[in-house]
């Protein structure tokens, strides 16, 4: 694929805000001056089903989806989707994972088992991992909803974009009432990487 | 841009003045679009595709630019007057907006709607990204005003749902003048009329053809001649990631096919290879041209839609290294679920105990044949729940009575189920329909329809009572039920089912998600871990707010030392407090946090 072209996986479960996170995401990246494409599938993933959404940015892009294998991030927002999707990344890849579980319906009904210890298997096989705390974070600010902006806050330490910009187009998708509390849930995030 | 708003932006940016659509995966966001952001088209939600069509085919009529965005399958709908509509031709330009659904995330099957414009014989054009979508639909506008032709632009989910950089041009006035038309013989498809107009079509086809060999949109791009890749739409995207250095045919145009400019391509390319996502449409018409594509179907699948990797895969053969999995295990799936509070679950859980088989149909209520519910048992197409309850009623006789319903959302009853209604009480029959009516179009995300009270812009209009709408189609009996209380849903179908006259259950809850027509909602119920045996039959409802979690050593003994393997939990972060679980529970282990316990929510 085009070696010019960063790729980014955000995946986690309908209702968490990852559409909402690509779709900052791609803005910055806009006005930061790339091409930017990406995808998702909305509809009947709305119920509870996985989300997964394809962010490509670079100097010229085609495809608004990953080749499988080579993502370059992986923005999981939940531990079994951040699990699940493993086989797409390139073997350097990065992920930054929140810390949090929602079971699926098997596992509710006690047919299967959530699996267990899933940061330590994706630790064993990616070095530039980075578990965040973003729902407990957000929940401590004082909206779980606020976890996607959390999560985005650790994101953006890994780019080399003015901080101004995330923070005005994350707050630009926002009603004016959260702003403080999203503001505070950013900044939190930026200070939950330390290694960047 | 999503290519959704790049299509409503195209359309307000060459000057459409009606634009009409029913909500269907992956189109809902056009006409949701136009309705927030332009406020100088007029745009309405009509009940049907059928009716969105012939709505704008009479705004062209009276010289208005104008537009109707549906699914694939919601063509089939308006497939009548759009194979007519061919022969009438318009006034004001008018273009029809099909979204496929290649893989099917939200359809009932993934037919390939190219087929469509050579059926009709109009022109189609296909976009691969944002811009495009937007520039294709402006053009769209053009050509069927300079053909005189309904114009069809095609896209597919990942057209639809994928953003782009698009950029903005001002709107332009059409020159047409709207005004009231009287052209009879342009309009009447009389036999005598119509002969002489499938004429026309014949004639403008073959100018479209030229029109196909000039248009820049049809572009072959030379870099190495070895390979020349024939495609159109999202699958030239993917190819153009993967093999940049391949030599292109583009085709903007995906009917009718630029034959000359297919023959120049095939002289300045050595190794021909169409890809196109479902059915061989570019291949079979290219062949049928005489000329030879080396590759096509024959490396590529008819099912799904397709990915860089595929594109990868189909192209190298045994040369191609697939990508090594790090993780292998089998991990839990995660479908998608009826939302916690949610006013279908009710119904199904009482249709699963009464065993009774549902005819089912298009909405949220179809993911009940899903387990643990598993009470619903057909899907075809919108409405037909109410005609195959008829249908089974009709072959089954007597043997049947109190075996089967049909059940049908509210927004794909107006879409779809009035006139099979209509047919059983016209022709006697004994089936019972569970109309769930849940004030609003669920799946999509929650549009209005003429049930709701309200239009797509939220000004109040009328509303439509289905209890009298079904009295004066004849319907016998008329019940209303509470579908989150379980004892009285249940005896109110266990009654209808056995009746021998036509029966109609309209359920009164609207969707949980719904906040307008609720008061309040309830406090999250609670499990006392103390009581709760481990039975599993709150989890059986298969609401997310629940889960069972396993129990060993003191915590597997009840209060009252009954054994037990687990209990179940309830979230309340996810709970709205609609209480089925509460009254499932036969320990008494689900405590209500009301006042009070509640059937479900005070609505407005």
């Amino acid at each position: 694929m085009n070696n010019n072209t960063t790729n980014v996986l955000v995946v986690g479960v309908g209702g968490q805000g990852v559409i909402l996170a690509s779709d900052i995401m791609s803005e910055v990246f806009m006005q930061a001056g790339y091409d930017v494409k990406k995808s998702e599938i909305h509809g009947m993933a709305m119920r509870g089903g996985i989300v997964s959404s394809h962010f490509r940015f670079g100097k010229k892009v085609h495809s608004p989806l990953i080749k499988e294998g080579e993502a370059d991030i992986l923005f999981a927002f939940e531990q079994l989707e951040g699990l699940r999707w493993l086989n797409f990344l390139q073997p350097k890849a990065k992920i930054i994972m929140n810390d949090h579980k929602v079971n699926p319906p098997v596992v509710n009904l006690g047919e299967m088992e959530y699996p267990q210890g899933i940061p330590e298997i994706i630790g064993s096989k990616f070095k530039d991992f980075y578990l965040v705390k973003g729902t407990e974070i957000a929940l401590q600010i004082g909206d779980a909803r606020a976890a996607n902006v959390v999560l985005l806050g650790a994101m953006s330490r890994f780019f080399d974009i003015k901080e101004e910009l995330w923070l005005n187009t994350i707050l630009n998708y926002l009603p004016p009432k959260v702003h403080e509390l999203n503001r505070k849930a950013f900044f939190t995030g930026q200070g939950e990487i330390h290694q960047a | 841009m999503t290519g959704n708003e790049a299509i409503a932006r195209g359309a307000f940016e060459a000057g459409v003045k009606v634009a009409a659509a029913y909500p269907g995966t992956p189109s809902t966001e056009i006409l949701e679009t136009i309705a927030r952001e332009y406020k100088d088209i007029y745009a309405e939600w009509s009940p049907n595709e059928k009716v969105a069509l012939e709505v704008v085919i009479g705004a062209s009529l009276a010289g208005a630019r104008t537009m109707a965005s549906m699914k694939h399958v919601g063509v089939n709908v308006a497939a009548d007057p759009l194979m007519t509509l061919s022969y009438v031709g318009v006034n004001g330009g008018l273009v029809l907006v099909s979204c496929d659904d290649p893989e099917l995330y939200s359809s009932q099957n993934e037919q390939d709607n190219r087929h469509y414009a050579r059926f009709a014989k109009i022109p189609m054009f296909e976009p691969s990204d944002s811009q495009e979508a937007k520039e294709f639909l402006k053009l769209g506008f053009e050509v069927s005003e300079t053909f005189d032709t309904p114009v069809m632009v095609r896209g597919v989910t990942r057209i639809s749902h994928s953003k782009g950089i698009v950029e903005l041009q001002e709107p332009v006035v059409s020159p047409i003048p709207i005004e009231v038309r009287k052209q009879t013989a342009k309009y009447t498809m009389l036999p005598s009329f119509a002969r002489v107009k499938h004429g026309v079509v014949e004639e403008r086809f073959v100018k479209l053809k030229e029109f196909a060999e000039k248009f820049p949109g049809n572009r072959i791009e030379i870099n190495d001649p070895a390979i020349g890749i024939i495609s159109a739409g999202i699958s030239y995207e993917y190819a153009k990631e993967v093999f940049p250095n391949y030599s292109y045919l583009k085709l903007g145009m995906v009917w009718p096919l630029p034959r000359n400019l297919i023959a120049e391509f095939f002289k300045k390319v050595k190794k021909v290879i169409v890809i196109e996502e479902l059915d061989p449409f570019l291949e079979e018409n290219i062949r049928a041209m005489g000329f030879k594509p080396k590759g096509g179907k024959n490396l590529f699948s008819m099912c799904g839609e397709f990915n860089p990797l595929i594109v990868e895969k189909g192209i190298l053969g045994k040369k191609f290294k697939s990508p090594q999995p790090v993780f292998k295990e089998p991990l839990p799936p995660r479908p998608p679920n009826l939302c916690p509070g949610c006013p279908h679950r009710g119904v199904f859980h009482a249709l699963k105990k009464l065993k009774l088989v549902a005819a089912g149909d298009i909405g949220c209520y179809t993911l009940a044949a899903y387990p643990p519910l598993s009470s619903l048992d057909t899907c075809i197409c919108m409405g037909a729940s109410i005609g195959q309850a008829h249908g089974m009623a009709k072959a089954l006789g007597a043997a049947g009575k109190g075996k089967f319903v049909g059940v049908i959302g509210d927004s794909t009853f107006l879409h779809g189920g009035i006139a099979p209604l209509m047919n059983m009480a016209y022709n006697k029959s004994y089936a019972t329909i569970i109309l769930l009516d849940n004030r609003t179009t669920g799946m999509t995300g929650s549009q209005e329809h003429p049930g709701t009270g309200y239009t797509i812009r939220g000004e109040k209009t009328h509303k439509i009572d289905f209890i009298r709408l079904a009295e004066v189609l004849g319907v016998e009996n008329i019940r209303t039920v509470n579908p989150w209380n379980l004892e009285e849903t249940e005896k109110v179908i266990k009654e209808e089912v056995e009746k021998d006259s036509p029966s109609l259950i309209v359920t009164q809850g609207p969707c949980v998600l719904l906040r307008r027509e609720f008061k309040k909602y309830n406090k999250p119920l609670m499990v006392d871990s103390t009581k709760c045996i481990g039975c599993k039959t709150c989890v059986n409802l298969g609401c997310p707010a629940i889960s069972y979690q396993k129990v060993e050593g003191e915590m597997a003994l009840t209060k009252d030392g009954k054994k037990r393997k687990g209990i179940s939990y309830i979230d309340s972060s996810l709970c709205p407090g609609c209480h089925l679980c509460y009254q499932v529970c036969k320990f008494g282990a689900i405590q209500s946090q009301e006042e009070k316990p509640v059937f479900g929510f005070e609505t407005m």
